[in-house]
């Protein structure tokens, strides 16, 4: 697969992620604004899409945190001659993008707090592969602020806790939260796995669009209940009271060791940001609103 | 109500304002996040001031993204409020020696910036989270930066904001925050929502 496709499709989307908000978010944001139940939050949610209107008009990023660069590739990885020119290429693409579009520079040292200006570091982009069969790779571009990723809870409870310790755990997270991750947000949960088993499928379930319902019917309930009851807390737009509080909740699930019971909350900030592309064998670029389930 | 005021700001500017209150801001403001507050309050312990006066400023939690452009100034890209809470530890001391007047950001403060708030005469006001773009409409030019080898988002950047809004007041001067008052009902309401869920 050509490299050059590669850089240039990498950039665009972090460009695209950066600078805009997918349809589904736009449609429940604008929903939620016609929807608000106080000043406060009418106040908040008009800003909100007044400035989409404004970046996605300029070209300018949404928010000052363009992020921390999470990245899934997703498809027949043999149509990559070598991994790590690939990973070589989503760092250029990265660098340019930061010094273009222009992205903040985010990436720091952990203890020294250096800043090497790029968003680049150890571990930094993070690329997470799913290796299938299609004739095709999909790179999906997920910036994560940390105004809702400090927001990240994880609990390993015990079996007898239950579906009701998992309810109230998610709730007191919210709770715990308030304004603070930028809400309206999306709150992801995962259930069981490990514990960083459990965190990750809390993570990638935030590319799921608003309004997407996880095919067990058990775990979509599960999801409709713990929206209704996060939207009747009243914490609302940025924490200053009324609804909406969560834009959708997400739950993803796995099988996990039967002495064990890990969840984890992982939160998105209203700009629900993200952008997918799809390039196939021949080299064709398709440019996808909405991440795929399998 | 909603007022237009000038920076840098006086007291009394400050403590007629009640939360709820909008408010539209000209003049010069500060950014200033965890390294400003870590780094200024370390170096007034070793008898060093910061390289700007924040006597009756406006502090702003943000890290923008800023750009050079042409002519190698710098500009404003996008200029949002960061997460307050944050700063709760050091906010109070700040307030106290460095007498600032008002405070922008997002997601309100502790209780202890609420009583520093009012003991010394500062407010918090809200800016929308994330609504970047739309609050560098009211940042018209980049005046300086201190402190840039924090990095872009932790140095001070000195800012002339022109009619820069609109800002909620969160916390007056006078003891009151939204943010408590919300967290008091939210409290309050889980209750009765995880009795109705049969969770309690």
């Amino acid at each position: 697969m050509d490299m050059k496709i590669i850089e240039e499709t990498v950039f665009r989307l972090l460009a695209d992620a950066s600078t805009g908000v997918p349809p589904d978010v736009k449609k429940a944001l604008t929903e939620a604004y016609e929807n608000a139940d106080s000043d406060m939050a009418k106040m908040n949610l008009k800003a909100i899409l007044e400035n989409i209107d404004i970046a996605m008009g300029e070209r300018r990023p949404l928010c000052q945190d363009t992020g921390v660069h999470i990245f899934f590739v997703r498809g027949n990885l043999k149509l990559l001659d070598s991994i790590s020119d690939f990973e070589e290429t989503i760092k250029s693409a990265l660098e340019r993008a930061t010094k273009e579009v222009p992205l903040r520079p985010n990436a720091v040292h952990p203890i020294t707090r250096k800043n090497p200006g790029n968003n680049i570091g150890v571990g930094l982009p993070h690329i997470n592969y799913i290796p299938t069969d299609d004739p095709w790779l999909e790179i999906t571009v997920f910036p994560k602020g940390a105004g809702s990723e400090n927001m990240s809870f994880m609990s390993m409870l015990t079996p007898s806790q239950g579906l009701k310790g998992i309810k109230n755990f998610v709730l007191d997270c919210v709770i715990r939260s308030g304004g603070k991750p930028c809400t309206p947000t999306v709150v992801g949960v995962g259930i069981g796995g490990t514990s960083d088993i459990a965190m990750h499928i809390a993570k990638e379930s935030l590319l799921r669009p608003i309004g997407d319902r996880h095919p067990d019917e058990q775990i979509a309930e599960l999801e409709d209940e713990l929206l209704k009851a996060i939207n009747q807390l009243g914490i609302g737009p940025m924490g200053m009271g009324g609804s909406p509080t969560a834009l959708d909740v997400h739950v993803e699930y796995a099988y996990c060791h039967t002495a064990s019971l890990p969840v984890a909350v992982n939160t998105q900030c209203w700009t629900g940001r993200r952008a997918t592309a799809r390039i196939s064998d021949s080299g064709e670029v398709k440019y996808l609103d909405l991440w795929r389930r399998d | 109500m909603e007022y237009r005021l000038r920076t840098p700001l006086t007291e009394e500017d400050v403590r007629k304002l009640n939360v709820g209150d909008v408010v539209y801001l000209d003049g010069i403001v500060y950014t200033g996040r965890d390294e400003v507050h870590i780094h200024a309050l370390e170096g007034l312990k070793e008898g060093r001031t910061p390289p700007v006066d924040f006597n009756g400023s406006v502090l702003f939690h943000c890290g923008p993204v800023m750009q050079k452009n042409e002519r190698g100034e710098w500009e404003v890209v996008a200029a949002g409020p960061t997460t307050s809470s944050r700063m709760n530890s050091l906010e109070p001391e700040f307030i106290e020696k460095f007498h600032v007047r008002a405070i922008i950001g997002k997601g309100g403060m502790s209780q202890p910036t609420v009583d520093a708030m009012k003991e010394y005469g500062a407010v918090y006001l809200s800016l929308t989270g994330g609504a970047a773009a739309l609050a560098a409409r009211g940042l018209k030019k980049v005046r300086g930066v201190e402190w840039f080898e924090f990095g872009m988002p932790e140095a001070i950047w000195i800012i002339e904001a022109e009619n820069f809004g609109p800002l909620l007041v969160g916390i007056d001067a006078k003891g009151n925050s939204i943010y408590s008052e919300v967290e008091r009902s939210v409290e309050k309401k889980a209750f009765e929502i995880k009795r109705e869920m049969g969770i309690d």
